[in-house]
């Protein structure tokens, strides 16, 4: 006797590269039973574009307007941290003007950063008004930007030894009118946000990350700090002058979306808070190493003779990456954005090792995803706050 | 108003005068406001489309469309009519009937719902005996129309979206109807005249959504349910952009996305009037037109003043229904999609309880104070 039996076929989703919300060209593999992810695979490499083997033959200077292809929404991570690794690896002592203003430009980076999370992760869960008003506040940021480095997004502004150009006058109050203006907005989200019961339906207790799987994943940046690990480079091995700023590591221990979503907003207020400090303390003096040292040496400097004077058609003289290998780390918006470098000193790096918080944030989706509805999918990958520009670099 | 205004009878009566016989001039009186209406429907959503482009963009800080038209009053009439030109895909490995008969199934009963919503005191098509239980019938066929064009697609998300779209047009369909009951029980009448002459006695006084209790709780599940059934945000699951791409609409292109696109605001102008036939009194005045006559010393059944009560009415009627589409829009462009457990949760679980316990409350409160609740 044949017996009356249900059988539910599996539906196997290809979510991309081209699709709404994959966040430029990430692609799912979603085996879906109903409306549940059984099962999720990203495939990365649409965007891949050889960062890594690009840099083996440039120099650093030369190699500077690629870096800020890697993370295209906060580029000045990922420019001071290739500025980074050959400064400290040939000992380049920086001005300390120079470090405020780059303290000052990473801060306005991670507040363009987190705004431009916030804007595509509430169009993912459906809400499409917050993207405008995020545009808005960060439009502002990239008018600092420039106004300061001459161009809003691939600014190529840092240098080994500081910065290429000083703050423009004026800037300063201008930065001090963003920073009293941008809190206010906050509020605003504050309202529209945070006190409505759909968003708070939708994304709390989803996505959630415990504090030992945090850990043992990887994670770093807000996806760690949500789940109750209070690790934050800028604290724990700080670079620049973050050590003599007044800040709040932001932290909860729920791990989930809103959990995340809590972090970055919190952050965005520490951001002002320390861009505030930093223009309240911005010293004088050069803002380039080369600069600081020909003040100092006088009229009689080296830095004043003819190899450095600008003669045309002689070619400037080379910085050469001492031999040897270094671990340089700083504390971007989406976690710890690393490179090791190794370098047989010549004026190319040998080998540069990119170590992108986007790419090792996103390998734990496949696991949180297990079991949840195909709406959460795109909250929780909203969540993590991946750029498939730095994911796949 | 002892003897309102019968347009159909003053035409045949005027065609008469040429000789036609009075049954001729009846036939010939019929599709005259079928096309009104059509077209009137038409030119709401062209409205209501603009609408809802100026009203969001001031929302977010943009304009909207500028360009076409006074203020981008024309954008709808040029999208149409770019819809109109594109080509029209059919996916090869789609069912091609199917695939055609899904966005007709869906705009077919959204007109023909039209047919029972009054303008004014005898400006309906048809004052069924029925009309707001044909309303009720006559929407619940949509849902088809979005399986059928969901699964002809042969696309994953189309079939998504086509059985998001069936699911919750079926659990949203009950706590309206009941809603829509509770009113029913309190005009004494299922016809949608009926339902506007019961809450034009006292003026506002007499509005459905001024009764005590019941009136309110009635109004907060139409309006919830009514916007899941216009499938707009915050419950536009089936075509929830961030994870269906476009839903059932995604291999759509050419006239037949149009169809799409017009039964969507049609849908959204129509529930928007029985909104406001059933809870914000339909065309009547917040004075009944008898008391202004009374005021202005003016005899109600003087021929000016009725058409001028005709036009009051059918601009009232317009008028609230505009706040409610006002309402929707504003709702799509601030609040975020809701999940389909969610949303199949608070259909089951809260609105139809409440509904049911609202109907309970409009039955006993009917037999405690029959001179307010209709008796």
């Amino acid at each position: 006797m044949s017996m009356i039996e249900t059988r539910a076929d599996r539906m196997v989703l290809s979510l991309g590269p081209h699709h709404p919300s994959m966040h430029g060209v990430l692609r799912l593999i979603v085996t879906l039973n109903g409306e549940n992810v059984e099962d999720c695979e990203p495939v990365l490499g649409y965007l891949h574009r050889s960062m890594e083997k690009i840099a083996e033959n440039r120099t650093i200077v030369q190699y500077l307007p690629y870096v800020t292809r890697w993370d295209y929404l906060a580029t000045m991570f990922t420019e001071a941290v290739t500025v980074m690794a050959p400064e400290q690896m040939a000992d380049v002592k920086i001005p300390r003007r120079a470090s405020f203003i780059r303290v000052i430009m990473m801060e306005l980076s991670r507040i363009a950063s987190h705004l431009l999370w916030l804007g595509p992760f509430m169009i993912d869960i459906g809400a499409n008004t917050p993207f405008f008003y995020c545009f808005r506040e960060r439009e502002l940021v990239y008018d600092l930007f420039e106004a300061a480095t001459g161009m809003r997004m691939m600014h190529n502004y840092f240098r080994i030894g500081g910065v290429a150009a000083d703050l423009p006058y004026g800037w300063v109050n201008k930065c001090r009118d963003f920073c009293t203006y941008l809190p206010d907005r906050l509020e605003e989200y504050d309202r529209l946000i945070t006190k409505n019961p759909i968003f708070r339906n939708r994304v709390e207790g989803v996505g959630v990350i415990e504090q030992e799987d945090a850990i043992n994943w990887g994670l770093s940046g807000p996806m760690l700090r949500a789940s109750g690990v209070p690790y934050d480079l800028r604290r724990a091995e700080p670079y620049e002058i973050y050590s003599e700023l007044d800040f709040e590591i932001a932290w909860t221990t729920e791990g989930d979306c809103l959990a995340r979503y809590f972090v970055r907003m919190k952050e965005l207020r520490e951001s002002i808070k320390m861009i505030e400090q930093c223009l309240d303390m911005l010293p004088g003096g050069p803002y380039e190493n080369l600069e600081a040292q020909r003040i100092a040496g006088g009229p009689k400097s080296e830095w004043n003779g003819p190899d450095y004077q600008f003669i045309g058609k002689k070619s400037s003289p080379n910085f050469k990456i001492p031999a040897g290998e270094h671990y340089i780390k700083v504390e971007a918006p989406k976690g710890e954005l690393g490179i090791y470098m190794v370098s047989d000193g010549s004026m190319s790096p040998w080998r540069w090792k990119i170590r992108p918080p986007g790419f090792i944030n996103l390998q734990v989706l496949p696991e949180i995803v297990k079991d949840m509805k195909l709406a959460d999918l795109m909250a929780i990958l909203g969540s993590v706050d991946i750029i498939m520009g730095e994911v796949d670099r | 108003m002892n003897e309102p205004i019968d347009l159909g009878n003053s035409f045949a009566e005027a065609v008469a005068g040429f000789g036609i016989p009075a049954d001729l001039a009846r036939v010939l009186w019929m599709p005259i406001p079928m096309l009104v209406v059509i077209l009137s429907a038409s030119v709401a959503v062209l409205l209501s489309v603009w609408a809802e482009r100026k009203w969001s963009a001031y929302m977010q800080q943009r304009l909207g469309p500028t360009v076409a038209g006074l203020n981008g009053f024309m954008q709808g009439v040029a999208d149409g009519a770019k819809l109109l030109v594109k080509e029209d895909v059919i996916p090869r490995k789609g069912d091609p009937w199917l695939f055609t008969f899904g966005p007709v199934i869906i705009i077919i009963p959204i007109f023909f719902a039209y047919l029972v919503i009054p303008f004014g005191q005898g400006l309906v098509i048809s004052d069924l005996a029925i009309g707001i239980f044909f309303f009720v019938a006559i929407s619940s066929v949509a849902p088809i129309g979005a399986l059928m064009a969901g699964y002809a697609s042969n696309n994953k998300y189309a079939l998504l979206g086509g059985l998001r779209a069936a699911a919750q047009g079926i659990s949203y369909e009950l706590p309206l109807a009941l809603s829509i009951l509770s009113i029913v029980m309190m005009s004494n009448s299922l016809s949608t005249v009926d339902i506007v002459n019961m809450q034009s006695t006292h003026g506002i006084l007499s509005w459905n959504i001024l009764k005590p209790g019941v009136g309110q709780i009635g109004f907060v599940i139409f309006l919830i349910s009514a916007l899941a059934e216009t499938e707009r945000a915050p419950f536009d699951l089936p075509e929830a952009e961030s994870e269906l791409v476009q839903g059932h609409h995604t291999e759509y292109s050419g006239m037949k996305f149009a169809l799409f696109y017009l039964a969507e605001y049609a849908n959204l102008v129509l529930g928007s009037l029985v909104a406001s036939i059933l809870f914000l009194g339909g065309w009547s005045f917040i004075v009944p037109m008898g008391t202004v006559a009374n005021l202005l010393g003016i005899d109600p059944l003087d021929p000016a003043f009725q058409v001028f009560s005709a036009l009051l009415g059918i601009v009232m009627t317009i008028a609230k229904a505009t706040l409610f589409v006002f309402l929707a829009i504003l709702a799509r462009w601030t609040l975020p999609r809701v999940r389909i457990d969610q949303l199949l949760d608070l259909g089951w679980k809260f609105l139809l309880p409440l509904a049911l316990f609202n109907l309970l409350l409009t039955a006993a409160l009917k037999l405690a104070f029959p001179a307010f609740f209709g008796g």
